[in-house]
């Protein structure tokens, strides 16, 4: 059954949306939250397990300071108050991939609260860039639960599988999960700006360096609030909360999907229910899950099986000092060093290659022709594969080495785009696809000059035109050389030939 | 031939280190011990011959090799089945848990081995340490070697029994709100409950996290001390744990001595609901401390009035916590729900709780879960944790005047078997002299006060010490335990019924 939705400017035009996230980020510590298992993914089911994360009768669980570490790095750089003495607590539910019936989690005293984030979009007026602030309001520490596989049933969900298995590899995975404020004010800008906040947290985290930031591999989750009001109210809508939405596109379409959905029930006199909902990717839809109520109780208390956590002041004073450049500063601060204009900048981020190009051109590359092989054909493939642009075997240095060919004039641009092919494939480094392919411009100056001479001179009518002053009309010439030695002609020397010869 | 089980562990470690006997021996004795003598008293829920039998010929052939071994090397020890004993079934009294054998050994039990003290077997318990009788075990309850109708205290009644038995020279119990301390008091022998964190909790099947602590039970204050040594000290696998040495315990049980000590006794403590013979032994043996150069003086602690009932709302309210993880998803008891073809996990968990749980631990569950509910949570969990501070406040403005502060142990004599089993606050009003203790974290130990004249049965003296000062529980309960002995003539076990085969089944 599919909802009713309406058009989403429609949706805009009569109502003001309120978005909140709630993002959960896996930590990328050797050992996991409470106990010393180790952390892999796609380890053997179970393997990675051990009395603690497993929840057997009397184990207890010990606080994994680097873990503490991380969330109070990613505090600071939150801007976030770091709490000088907080406690962890158990959130109790039943659940069978949870292996102790309750999450230790932190309730009432998170470690980090009252932070922000600045969120850049590209300005209203469609000039340049403006910034977006999303208001943190806090950030604590918990462990992931584990994970069910279900099988049997049509939805791959619990309900009408014929059975689960669960994987507890996960269990005890140190998370930080990251909540804002309500996000008010967005308008019709609400999706951009959702994704935009969720990217920018994700830079974030990859620059501290505490997460493999894989959403597809689950490593960042990310759970999209959203609230219907009439503009010009003030009083916040019931919300929905969508689970789970787990790439940057997706985060885009579910909020304007939820926009345009519940501006449907409104507008025919409904009401939103509290309840969480599924996003589905295939269909661009969410559909209704679990009721959720604001008196759902997990009888939160105090973990008696763990100290306090109070972080020195001294401490926190020097992981501050660890912190990297705040993501809006260092795209601007690269964006001036390598001389793009803002709308060279925005398909930079929209590409997510911000650190390929950095790292490209820390390899060698020309911040021009890193841009054009990240955002272009490189992004270009992976929006048509729905994939990353990082899924390909494309490194930073293939495209410093490519970039150097092209510039070395060893290659053109279509060849470029072969050897580029070649990589992909597996074909091994630019220099050795090309080798291998035999891709190289023709060197030889007397095989070009030679090919100049015949196409002028089997051109006549075209040549003439150059002579009179039409330099446009020395494009054909060049194709013609360039068909005459088989596409591995350098065109700017053709071009610099066929004027010398016939203007000077 | 010398009866190495009317020994104490420190008179057995003697003979053991002075080569006139082995651990083999020894453990051998006492296994020969508990066959006459359990089917009668019911201590074990598992007795492990060849492991003990095994770990005492290790201990043995390090000890003719010439190693250097600890003070109670090849003493043999029971162990409460609340502790998880790698390869050795561990079911806190419960069906819950029948059958499960636990993958890892609790850090106490890693202590015991690498002391190289043979494990005898698994003790009886009340069903996950909730009771005061061991009648709440799963596995049918433990007698008391005073009185076979008699009930051995609890919920650490098994380790209790086994020790005034002659089962085992010593045991390990586990001390939520009085479970080493009462079942020692009406068994006639010894139980610490050090400070909180002193000894490790990795291993103990959970009851209430924050009032749990393991301790010795024993028949002399000094095995209960160098027990107490062997168990004690930091352990990184418990958060709780605290980082420091274990007190100087053992050198403070040799010492025996309260000249100049400060005792304070709590006034009203003793108060109604006392059986008059408990009260009067208790009377007597604080005229000995004088007697023996100590100072007694009468203090207040007004708020232990309240601890009983903000134990009763911390404890259930943890443990419904700490007993979610029994779901019959991973481990234990699974039972389908009658009549449900392909059930859901749900409906698994529910149908095996309700069949793996008795009614002592439903009862306190859902009084867990009640007072931990959102909108009740101040009036009680919040509430109880308030009384917990005053409490802890009590103490502290009291130990400002005295050393230790001493109280029987327990209200009255060991009761009957069944007498209040229907009736939850009377059994709950046993601990009313413990549970300030556990509440607060400080150190208590219970020693045998004599037999009180309506019935000839055990009680029990309490002494409670400052948190991390366990070793002067041992000066003043060693000095005590000496007066005593004088005024007995020997230790109050030598006055036990003999046990026999006959007594069995």
């Amino acid at each position: 059954m599919t909802d009713a939705v309406v058009d989403y400017d429609e949706a805009l035009a009569t109502y003001d949306p309120v978005m909140g996230f709630e993002v959960h980020v896996e930590l990328n510590t050797a050992t996991k939250m409470f106990c010393g298992c180790a952390t892999g993914f796609g380890a053997e089911p179970n393997s990675q397990v051990c009395p603690v994360c497993l929840g057997l009768p009397g184990a207890l669980p010990v606080v994994n300071d680097k873990a503490v570490e991380s969330a109070i790095r990613l505090g600071l750089a939150l801007d976030c108050n770091i709490a000088s003495w907080c406690r962890f607590a158990r959130k109790n539910y039943f659940y069978p991939d949870m292996p102790k019936n309750f999450q230790t989690s932190q309730y009432d005293e998170p470690i980090c609260f009252d932070g922000h984030l600045d969120v850049e979009i590209p300005a209203a007026s469609g000039k340049g860039t403006e910034i977006f602030r999303v208001e943190i309001e806090r950030a604590h520490m918990e462990e992931d639960t584990g994970k069910s596989l279900h099988v049997g049933g049509a939805t791959g969900r619990i309900q009408g599988a014929e059975y689960s298995l669960v994987d507890f590899n996960r269990a005890g995975i140190p998370l930080i999960e990251i909540v804002t404020k309500p996000i008010e004010g967005a308008g019709e800008r609400a999706p951009e700006i959702a994704k935009a906040y969720v990217a920018t947290l994700r830079d974030l985290v990859k620059a501290l360096g505490i997460s493999d930031v894989k959403m597809e591999q689950g490593s960042v989750r990310c759970d999209a609030n959203l609230s219907l009001r009439p503009i010009g109210t003030e009083k916040l809508g019931t919300r929905t909360e969508t689970k789970n939405v787990n790439s940057l596109r997706s985060i885009e379409r579910a909020v304007r999907y939820e926009i345009s959905r519940q501006a449907a029930v409104l507008n025919d006199g409904g009401t939103i229910t509290q309840e969480t909902r599924h996003w589905h990717e295939d269909t661009g839809v969410t559909t209704a899950g679990r009721p959720k109520s604001d008196a759902d109780d997990y009888r939160y208390f105090p973990e008696p099986d763990l100290v306090p956590v109070a972080p020195r002041a001294e401490r926190v004073e020097e992981l501050r000092g660890t912190l990297p450049e705040p993501p809006v500063q260092r795209r601007r601060r690269l964006q001036s060093d390598w001389g793009y204009s803002d709308l060279e900048m925005r398909d930079v981020i929209n590409a997510g290659a911000l650190d390929l190009i950095e790292a490209s051109v820390a390899a060698g590359a020309t911040p021009a022709g890193a841009r054009k092989w990240w955002t272009g054909e490189l992004a270009r493939r992976a929006n048509a594969e729905e994939k990353s642009v990082e899924d390909f075997n494309v490194t930073p240095a293939y495209v410093a080495e490519l970039d150097g060919l092209v510039k070395g004039g060893r290659l053109n641009d279509s060849m470029a785009r072969q050897v580029l092919e070649g990589v992909i494939a597996g074909e091994g480094a630019p220099t050795t696809v090309a080798d291998a392919r035999g891709l190289e411009l023709v060197q030889d100056d007397g095989a070009l000059e030679a090919a100049v001479d015949k196409v002028i001179a089997a051109n006549e009518p075209i040549a003439a035109k150059v002579r009179d002053g039409k330099l446009n009309a020395a494009g054909a010439l060049i194709g013609q050389v360039m068909k005459e030695l088989k596409g591995q002609a350098d065109a700017a020397k053709a071009r610099e030939l066929i004027l010398a010869k016939l203007t000077s | 031939m010398t009866d190495y089980t009317r020994l104490t562990a420190a008179e057995i470690a003697d003979a053991l280190a002075s080569g006139t006997t082995t651990s083999v021996e020894v453990t051998q004795a006492h296994l020969d011990r508990i066959a006459e003598v359990d089917g009668a008293i019911h201590a074990f829920l598992q007795v492990d011959a060849e492991g003990a039998l095994a770990a005492a010929k290790a201990v043995d052939e390090a000890r003719a090799a010439g190693e250097k071994l600890g003070p109670l090397a090849g003493v043999p020890i029971a162990v409460k089945d609340i502790v998880a004993t790698k390869g050795l079934e561990t079911t806190a009294g419960s069906k819950m848990l029948q059958g499960w054998i636990p993958p890892y050994d609790a850090t106490i039990v890693t202590k015991l081995r690498a002391a190289g003290m043979p494990i005898l077997g698994k003790t009886n318990m009340d069903e996950f340490a909730m009771g005061s009788s061991t009648e709440h075990s799963a596995y049918g309850p433990t007698h008391n070697p005073w009185d076979l109708d008699r009930t051995p205290g609890g919920s650490g009644g098994g380790s209790s029994a086994a020790v005034a038995a002659f089962e085992a020279p010593l045991a390990i119990g586990t001390d939520t709100g009085g479970s080493i301390r009462q079942p020692a008091s009406v068994t006639g022998t010894v139980g610490t409950k050090p400070t909180y964190g002193g000894v490790s909790r990795y291993g103990l099947i959970a009851l209430a996290s924050s009032l749990d602590q393991a301790g010795p039970c024993t028949r002399s204050v000094l095995d209960a001390a160098l027990l107490h040594e062997v168990i004690g000290g930091h352990d990184v696998m418990d958060s709780t744990s605290i980082d420091a040495p274990v007190p100087p315990v053992v050198e403070a049980a040799r010492q025996a001595d309260v000249s100049g000590m400060k005792i304070g006794v709590i006034k009203g403590i003793s108060g109604e609901g006392f059986q008059p013979g408990v009260k009067q032994l208790f009377e007597e043996s604080v005229q000995l401390l004088v007697d023996r150069g100590a100072e007694v003086v009468e203090v207040e602690c007004p708020s232990f009035e309240k601890g009983l009932a903000a134990y009763y709302l911390i404890m259930p309210s943890e443990a419904s916590s700490n007993l979610a993880r029994f779901d019959a998803m991973r481990y234990g008891l699974r039972v389908g729900p009658e009549g449900v073809d392909s059930p859901s996990a749900e409906q698994v968990m529910a149908a095996t709780r309700e069949a793996g749980f008795g009614d002592e631990v439903k009862r306190r569950v859902i009084l867990g879960t009640y007072a931990l509910s959102s909108g009740y949570y101040d009036a009680y969990y919040g509430q109880a944790q308030k009384v917990r501070t005053l409490i802890a406040r009590d103490f502290a403005a009291a130990y400002e005047k005295v050393d230790v502060l001493v109280t029987p142990t327990a209200p009255t004599t060991a009761f009957k078997l069944g007498e209040k089993l229907d009736d939850p606050m009377a059994m709950y009003l046993n601990d009313v002299a413990t549970i300030p203790a556990n509440l607060a974290g400080v150190p208590g130990i219970s020693i045998p006060n004599g037999l009180a004249s309506e019935d000839g049965l055990p009680s029990g003296f309490q002494i409670l010490a400052p948190a991390t000062k366990d070793e002067r529980l041992y000066r003043a309960a060693a000095a005590l335990e000496a007066a005593l002995h004088e005024k007995w003539g020997g230790p109050i076990l030598a006055q036990a019924p003999a046990l026999t085969a006959k007594a069995g089944n």
